[in-house]
């Protein structure tokens, strides 16, 4: 952070933005509907529009089915470095003119590639929509992944993964995934180690591209000052060509046994970085309404949390402590992250382990209850002000199947959610005894001891 | 990489558009509110920016402004410690603050039905905070597990912090704004209780709202709910202003990291002042993206930084620092990239940028500016800032300041605060230790 400005709770609002687009991706109320219209063109390819005229202005999100779950392990970094090499030249343009095309109109095309997907993102002004779906359809149509912009690209990744050996955070979430999933694809990072990407060739690069890059393995959202006759058009004019082909099954994630695991691993540092949990749920799992108010009042719900409550603002032990089910399409994490002064690790995680005991041991409080139902159904509209954000929810509630009425149905999975629900599922998903627990810390001070179940 | 974040949110410009939808209130205890009404969907953003920052800390005190702003959640006889982040979550909402060099801002984004929670919340404790001195010493610990996180734990971080120590020799912008670790150890009730008397008062605040809201009616409310506050007559305190450099200032830090890292500052103005937006859009055509010079040059051709880049936000209330900065790429000298990175400003001071390569500059800012106003909290950020600097109206003379640089000013700029004797370097040097796995 390099900004003179000091959040006083940033920590929290990113565990807020990491829990409700992530995990939470689909908080719906009733007062704020969407008007999407679903159309699927000949080659397979989903398109969602929602048009909003408030800003000259269109964003497009291209959702692509691609990605570790697509990979080999001794390949792993593939579907992230496919990604961004998409806009490192093309049958009729140089990785520059890419980027000073783009550039020059002032819009922004980027790449992302996550646990069970890739996404291609363009922002870009109403007059220059023409010009930004050309741009958008030749880099995802004709990428030719030049062998020195490959060697470019991985050399860069392989700096970056270095430098991130230098956050403590990345250590202790690396080992963490890796804990509780192994080699399976979860377990791994989406950019891969230097190793698996130092292993990946041109030849690697453009199967992936052959088999997972087609219109019948993707969504398009655009959402924005564009009608549907002009969307219409212009899908026409760059999209229509995109030739669908079958698609290959990717791995699927099975769900493991939890296994007691404690990694320690030594830096010298102030603070304890600590990452304490297991294996979670799966997004399609239908306990998923009653473990998100479970984990709200545990330590998902910020300032209102049972975490924050007792480890910040009672002991005064840490800036930030939360709790997450992170759920993906297959299986998912939950995790307790905390950082505090290597002499006050073990007493953070027998008060982590408390809290979850007292979680699965006693009904919370009709209080408790109402206030994460209250917070989760009424913080909708925030969730879609922007026409980015729409066109990002749309995209992964098409992914993740949740369902054309998904709008008018997500009060009312939270609201039906009972205080028995949420010990039932405290219970069953919490798991007090077989955790992973990591430790980035100077040990010689953190000195973690084992913890025995409460 | 948060640098260049950090110049994407402040490089906004501000069109005419914006300023024709705002309404300006005044009361008569000196509190200016500003209402920007947008009806594309039913949320609002309700901003209190008290005029206070650590440029108004004294030696010993640092730090003191950002404390405060934690205590600010810790409650009143009316609404108890912890009440105020439940109430408004409970209501379907987020709220937040931040504390800067220049001032503190309090903000909600809420349904905008609910909005009176925000008025009714922050008058409140705008005078009543209980500022409880057992909670002061817990929340004590808690503001240096925040200073361990940020600052002593992440090595590009610490070198920042001591880097701007350096560059400045007696403005208070050479103090972080989270405070030094002995300052926070030693603050007290008394010292917050002071503090917030002295600052935290009608005439020493504004308030921004943006969103789905009537003027006249929020007015009403916040009338109701602060005009019986009294002034408190703070005087604007005496700045120490920094004398000119004459020379390079020098530093490394030692410490355990992976690759090297260097930054660059040099003193330079901020908005208003006739060259900022010379030096914005220089800033631009710097690091702007992948088409940008730094990029080009020192990443994608020579190879020698992992990431590198430009800053200049301008938007201070005193001057502050034009910087450089870069990562060496593995296996390359971090006196390499620090070479490089005054190459790629000699070269804008013998030869003026193209005219594209401005306008490409100029067309960024705006597109980003639009893509901006989409979010309610932005919109009002842009006016409180503004309004911090001088007056929210100075929104519409800076982008015509944006559209008006021409190639030669961009040159003039860099020729004329961009030299050696304005400098300060500051260099990460790695320590690599061992590690032990189990």
């Amino acid at each position: 952070m390099k900004s003179e400005k000091v959040k006083k709770k940033q920590g929290a609002l990113f565990i807020f933005v990491a829990l409700l687009i992530t995990a939470h991706l689909l908080l719906l109320s009733d007062a704020f509907g969407l008007d999407v219209k679903r159309t699927t063109l000949p080659n397979g390819l989903l398109v969602l529009h929602v048009e909003r005229h408030n800003l000259p202005i269109v964003m497009a999100t291209l959702l692509v089915k691609a990605s570790p779950l697509h990979e080999t392990p001794d390949k792993a970094g593939l579907a992230n470095l496919t990604a961004e090499l998409l806009t490192e030249g093309t049958k009729k343009r140089t990785s520059n003119e890419i980027s000073e095309e783009i550039e020059f109109i002032g819009a922004s095309l980027g790449m992302s590639t996550d646990d069970d997907f890739t996404t291609i993102t363009l922002s870009v002004l109403k007059k220059d929509v023409e010009k930004g779906f050309e741009l958008l359809s030749d880099v995802l149509l004709n990428p030719t992944f030049p062998e020195e912009e490959i060697k470019r690209s991985k050399e860069v990744l392989k700096g970056s993964l270095r430098q991130s050996e230098e956050d403590p955070s990345f250590l202790a979430s690396r080992a963490f995934k890796k804990a509780v999933f192994g080699d399976l694809p979860y377990g791994r990072l989406v950019r891969g180690s230097i190793e698996t990407v130092d292993a990946i060739r041109k030849g690697d690069i453009e199967k992936f591209y052959g088999l997972f890059y087609r219109p019948n393995n993707a969504i398009l959202a655009v959402v924005g000052d564009i009608s549907d006759a002009e969307l219409t058009g212009l899908i026409d004019r760059f999209l229509s060509e995109w030739k669908p082909a079958e698609i290959p099954q990717g791995v699927t994630v099975q769900k493991g046994k939890h296994e007691k695991k404690t990694v320690l691993i030594d830096r010298d540092l102030t603070q304890a970085n600590i990452l304490l949990g297991h294996e979670g749920i799966s997004r399609n799992n239908p306990d998923y309404y009653a473990v998100s108010v479970m984990n709200y009042i545990l330590g998902g719900g910020g300032f209102s949390s049972r975490l924050m409550e007792t480890v910040r603002d009672e002991l005064g032990l840490a800036y930030d402590i939360h709790s997450l089910f992170q759920p993906d399409k297959y299986a998912g994490l939950f995790e307790v992250g905390v950082q505090t002064k290597n002499a006050s690790a073990n007493m953070v995680i027998s008060e982590a382990l408390k809290q979850i005991g007292r979680i699965r041991s006693e009904p919370v409080s009709d209080q408790e209850l109402d206030d994460a139902k209250a917070y989760m159904t009424g913080s909708f509209p925030r969730r879609l002000e922007t026409n980015r954000k729409i066109a990002d929810f749309v995209a992964g509630v098409e992914f993740y199947g949740l369902g054309d009425d998904y709008v008018e149905k997500y009060p009312r999975y939270i609201k039906a959610v009972t205080k028995d629900d949420v010990l039932r599922a405290a219970r069953k998903y919490l798991d007090p005894e077989n955790y992973v627990l990591v430790v980035v810390a100077k040990q010689s001070e953190a000195k973690v001891e084992a913890q025995g179940p409460k | 990489m948060m640098i260049l974040l950090l110049t994407v949110a402040i490089l906004l410009p501000v069109s005419p558009v914006l300023s024709a939808g705002v309404e300006e209130y005044h009361l008569d205890n000196g509190l200016k509110v500003l209402v920007s009404e947008d009806h594309k969907v039913p949320l609002a953003t309700f901003q209190i920016w008290y005029r206070v920052g650590s440029r108004d800390e004294v030696s010993g005190k640092s730090g003191l402004s950002h404390f405060l702003e934690h205590m600010m959640f810790k409650g009143t006889p009316k609404y108890g410690s912890k009440v105020f982040s439940k109430l408004v979550q409970r209501n379907g909402g987020v709220d937040n603050a931040m504390t800067s060099k220049d001032y503190t801002m309090y903000f909600q984004t809420l349904a905008s039905d609910r909005i009176g929670l925000s008025i009714d919340l922050e008058s409140d404790r705008m005078i009543n905070l209980i500022l409880d001195p057992k909670e002061t010493l817990a929340e004590r610990d808690v503001v240096m597990e925040e200073r361990r996180l940020r600052y002593d734990d992440d090595p590009q971080n610490a070198l920042y912090e001591e880097f701007v120590a350096t560059a400045f020799m007696s403005h208070p912008y050479r103090r972080p704004v989270i405070g030094w670790m002995s300052d926070i150890r030693s603050f007290q009730r008394d010292d917050l209780y002071s503090h917030y008397k002295k600052y935290y008062a009608p005439d020493n605040a504004f308030i921004v709202v943006a969103g789905d809201v009537r003027a006249d009616e929020i007015m009403r409310k916040i009338k109701a709910a602060f005009g019986d506050m009294k002034k408190s007559g703070v005087q604007e305190p005496t700045v120490s202003q920094e004398p000119v450099q004459r020379g390079e200032k020098r530093i490394n830090l030692k410490k355990e990291a992976e690759l090297p890292y260097v930054l660059l500052g040099y003193h330079t103005p901020s908005f208003p002042h006739g060259d900022s937006s010379g030096l914005e859009v220089l800033s631009t055509i710097l690091s702007g993206g992948k088409s940008s010079r730094i990029y080009r040059e020192l990443i994608y051709e020579k190879k020698l930084a992992l990431n590198a880049g430009a800053d200049y936000s301008g938007m201070d209330r005193d001057p502050f620092l034009f910087l450089l900065w870069g990562t060496a790429a593995p296996g390359r000298e971090i006196s390499d990239l620090e070479q490089a990175l005054t190459a790629e400003i000699e070269k804008i001071k013998n030869n003026p940028p193209s005219e594209k390569e401005v306008q490409k500059a100029k067309n960024q800012i705006e597109a980003s500016f639009i893509f901006g106003q989409d979010s309610l909290y932005r919109q009002a950020m842009q006016l409180g800032m503004f309004e911090v600097l001088g007056g929210w109206k100075l929104i519409d003379s800076y982008l015509e300041g944006i559209r008006k640089v021409k190639p030669a000013d961009v040159q003039r700029v860099a020729q004329k605060y961009l030299t050696e004797d304005n400098r300060t370097v500051g260099v990460l040097v790695p320590l690599k230790e061992g590690e032990s796995e189990k």
